[in-house]
């Protein structure tokens, strides 16, 4: 496979350029699930789907278009200085050159196709729910997937109002309701927990498991949409609509997202926040809640935070 | 009786020099103008009113995200509404969304299309086509007089009620439903509406007359392919607003009729689909971004050659570039609607499609490089703008390469990377086209020369402060932060912060530009008919400044192969 051996010293090479973006490369080394003071760079990955997400933009796109603006500039710094009308009294009156304008539509569309390829299984993995089968990219966006992802053993079901989120594990057939902490409940009962992020029942997951997650909002309600930037998904929230991702959790710890879609008033005050806890701290909570049908006491049965 | 009469006049050998004689005067001039360069003139005035109001509402969300927390729009709700405590709380939420949602809908249908296509487009396609007028001058009147009552109802939506006990319209500029219809049972709502649909007939009727005018009145000898790149950015773009508009009409009739009459095209509990206002609406929205930048192509066309002292490099590849962005454009527009649920073969058509937009892009590009190239180039406050520009620009496009690939923009849409985005292209791309234009063009139209120095300080200032305002947001949007948020995370603050600075920078080259427009209109500088020299090749050079109230009595004969 030529192919094979040629898109993977493409996927090295990526890699190399990302390690030689020290500032980004050192940044992806803090604390994944929520924004930084002064972040300029995407939240950290504890997903397949945001490894690839990252490799994709930090070691294609933003080399391609830093490159690209720079070139640009440089040539108007160039024109600016040889052609100025001191520089250059007396215009020339050329108005065509075949091969650079060849050259100058062919290069972008190499470009571009480089682009694509990844590009193209990015977007197929975020699009296709794990069968345990299928392998996924991972940080390797030049192979053809390296990384093994297990079928999906929960579902979720996370349905926005207005405003606050529903959560449904869907096969356990229990439901909660998310709301929003003001800054006095989170110094009363989560301090330390971010202001605009923190809720009171975080929607608690399983590490190292595959969530298939539904997503759609009340059917009398706005459309809404979910997001958690850490495990790079981002899902309409459509009444009348069930949409679908999923997301493989490898870390433990609390990953905040915010809705996304314009909802009303309170667009900014329905956060997102996925508690992703070990395999056996989940089942004794999903047994508990299960049981008691209260969130509340359920959630006792973990530690604290 | 008073038209019969005055075309047999014309039809018995009236002699053209009398026409003087027809010039209204005072309010009439006005009111009544079927000029186009008079139209064109009000159309500018009107651009500018609108943009300073939009430029003020921008200026408040700025001063409400300078800080994390709520600063100023409960204090604003209170003094508009006078309610007080969570009520003021949550009118001032509320009005947030009113702000971000009358600020888009001013600038993009209000400020930047009145100033490109129904301003510079209505007073120099005719002139650079070497045409006495558009062909159809009383279309053109009723045109520019729709826009005035369409902005007055954007307006006046802001002070009835939208959501059950909240005033205004806050569902942003797209108006998705069920947002925009359940969410909004307040007539604000259909205030909206109607403002683009009044909005809407002014540009389809204004594209018509700018289309004829450009198919039917060219000057003798000057064929399509001798037309100046500004005419043909005005005929794109034209056609973009006569297939475009009637989709938009379209979906805000069904969701007026959604809203008033029991229909449920997009309500899911009456089996319809909220989903399809979006397709619907993107595919109009999607080509009104071009709208919005395609004139402005034109516009830095002819200042770079004109300051370059060198014809435009490319001619045929610039002018079929502007043709295949506006066809590629009609069929790109779900980039927009990534996140909706769209299966995995529809976003890789659409990630496909978007990026090819990128090759004619960077064909006009390299081109406006290649113009200066060889070129003797003077650093006036035109080229200074078309620079900016082309630099601008380039940021713009290439962060939409990015959003192009879906994969991608699983992490930026809906965020503030979205809105460095298409103010790039929109604030500092078609904005500067603008200025660009206005400085070039203002010793034509008005007659008198601005002050270099002032120009170019109006350019460096603002320059520097929109650069300030949007380059840190594309750092807000990969880390996260959410569009339309009136209130954010404590870890975003920092960049908001400077971004609020970049609006105050941008506020005081407002101000500079108002100054010199001013000081021009007093100092009264003669300009002459071509302040620009051998480089101004275009035929509203070769008119008086400002240009006779009517011009070409005798149509120019276009036999330079080079009248571009």
């Amino acid at each position: 496979m030529v192919t094979g051996q040629f898109v993977r010293k493409l996927g090295a090479a990526s890699a190399a350029a990302l390690a030689l973006m020290p500032t980004l490369a050192a940044a992806q080394q803090g604390s994944a699930g929520h924004p930084e003071p002064g972040q300029i760079h995407l939240q950290p990955s504890v997903t397949p789907i945001m490894d690839s997400i990252v490799a994709f933009h930090d070691g294609i796109l933003l080399w391609t278009i830093s490159l690209i603006v720079l070139f640009v500039l440089a040539l108007l710094v160039i024109v600016m200085v040889r052609f100025n009308a001191k520089a250059n009294p007396v215009p020339a009156r050329f108005t065509h050159n075949t091969l650079i304008e060849v050259v100058w539509t062919v290069v972008p569309i190499v470009i571009l196709i480089v682009i694509a390829i990844p590009s193209f299984g990015v977007l197929s993995d975020q699009m296709t729910v794990p069968d345990g089968e299928r392998k996924y990219l991972g940080a390797n966006i030049f192979s053809f997937g390296e990384v093994e992802v297990p079928a999906a053993s929960l579902t979720v079901k996370a349905s926005g109002e207005q405003w606050y989120w529903n959560y449904e594990y869907v096969d356990q057939g229990v439901a909660f309701d998310s709301n929003i902490l003001s800054e006095e409940e989170i110094a009363a009962t989560k301090p330390g927990q971010p202001r605009l992020l923190a809720v009171n029942n975080e929607l608690v997951v399983p590490v190292d498991t595959t969530v298939r997650l539904q997503v759609t909002a009340s059917p009398s309600g706005v459309i809404h949409a979910f997001a958690v930037p850490s495990f790079g998904i981002k899902v309409d929230a459509v009444p009348g609509r069930l949409n679908e991702t999923w997301f493989y959790a490898r870390e433990t710890g609390i990953y905040y997202g915010q809705c996304s879609e314009l909802c009303g008033k309170d667009h900014a005050y329905m956060p997102i926040a996925v508690r992703v806890v070990s395999a056996e701290e989940f089942e004794a909570f999903i047994t508990a809640f299960a049981e008691s049908r209260d969130y509340a006491s359920a959630a006792a049965v973990l530690p604290a935070l | 009786m008073a038209n019969t009469a005055h075309l047999e006049a014309h039809a018995t050998g009236h002699d053209h020099a009398s026409h003087d004689h027809h010039t209204p005067t005072g309010w009439r001039r006005w009111v009544y103008s079927t000029n186009h360069k008079d139209i064109g003139i009000m159309y500018l005035v009107f651009s500018i009113i609108a943009g300073v109001i939009g430029g003020l509402l921008s200026g408040l969300m700025r001063m409400e995200l300078q800080e994390p927390g709520i600063q100023i729009f409960h204090g604003l709700a209170a003094m508009a509404y006078g309610v007080d405590g969570d009520a003021a709380l949550d009118a001032g939420k509320h009005m947030f969304n009113v702000f971000v949602s009358a600020h888009a809908l001013i600038m993009v249908f209000f400020t930047v299309m009145p100033a490109t296509m129904g301003g510079f487009a209505n007073y120099f396609a005719p002139l650079m086509v070497g045409a006495p007028d558009t062909a159809f001058p009383r279309i053109n009147n009723i045109a520019f007089w729709l826009l005035p009552p369409a902005l007055l109802l954007t307006v006046l939506s802001m002070f009835f009620e939208g959501p059950a006990g909240a005033f205004g319209f806050g569902g942003g500029w797209t108006a998705y439903p069920p947002l925009a219809t359940s969410g909004h049972p307040g007539p604000a709502t259909d205030f909206v509406i109607f403002s683009l649909h009044v909005a809407g007939v002014s540009s389809i009727l204004g594209a018509i007359n700018l289309i004829t005018t450009i198919l039917n009145m060219r000057a003798p000898g000057m064929t399509l392919h001798k037309m100046p790149l500004f005419a043909w950015s005005v005929l794109v773009t034209a056609f973009l607003l006569l297939l475009a508009l009637p989709v938009l009409a379209g979906a805000i009739t069904m969701m007026l009729t959604d809203r008033n009459f029991g229909t449920s095209f997009f309500a899911p509990e009456g089996g319809g689909d909220p989903v399809l206002y979006q397709h619907l609406f993107w595919f109009f929205g999607h080509p009104e971004v071009y709208i919005m930048i395609l004139p402005g192509f034109g516009i830095i066309s002819h200042i770079v050659a004109t300051f370059s002292r060198k014809p435009v490099f490319g001619y045929m590849a610039m002018a079929y570039a502007m043709v295949a962005i506006g066809f590629v454009g009609f069929v790109v527009w779900a980039h927009h609607m990534y996140t909706t649920g769209l299966s995995l073969d529809v976003q890789r058509y659409f990630v496909a499609a978007t990026m090819v937009i990128a090759v004619p892009t960077g064909v006009k590009i390299f081109s406006w490089i290649a113009t200066m190239w060889g070129g003797s180039i003077t650093f006036r406050t035109p080229m200074l703008w078309a620079i900016g520009f082309i630099f601008l620009f380039t940021v713009g496009g290439v962060t939409g390469v990015v959003l192009a690939n879906a994969g991608a923009d699983r992490a930026l849409h809906d965020t503030y990377y979205v809105v460095a985005h298409f103010h790039y292209v929109l604030s500092l791309g078609a904005v500067f086209s603008i200025f660009a234009g206005w400085y070039y063009w203002f010793p034509k139209m008005f007659g008198y020369m601005y002050s270099e120095f002032l120009g170019k300080l109006h350019f460096w200032i603002m320059f520097i402060g929109v650069n300030l305002i949007f380059f840190p947001q594309h750092f807000l949007g990969l880390a996260g932060m959410p569009r339309r948020y009136v209130d954010y995370p404590d870890a975003f603050a920092l960049w908001n912060r400077v971004s609020s600075i970049g609006y105050y920078i941008t506020f005081v080259a407002m101000i500079v530009f108002f100054y010199a427009t001013w000081e021009a209109f007093r100092k009264k500088r003669v300009a002459g008919d071509n302040p620009w020299g051998d480089g101004a090749t275009t035929l509203e050079w070769t008119l008086s400044s400002p240009p006779p109230f009517h011009q070409f009595s005798t149509l120019p004969k276009i036999e330079s192969s080079n009248a571009h």
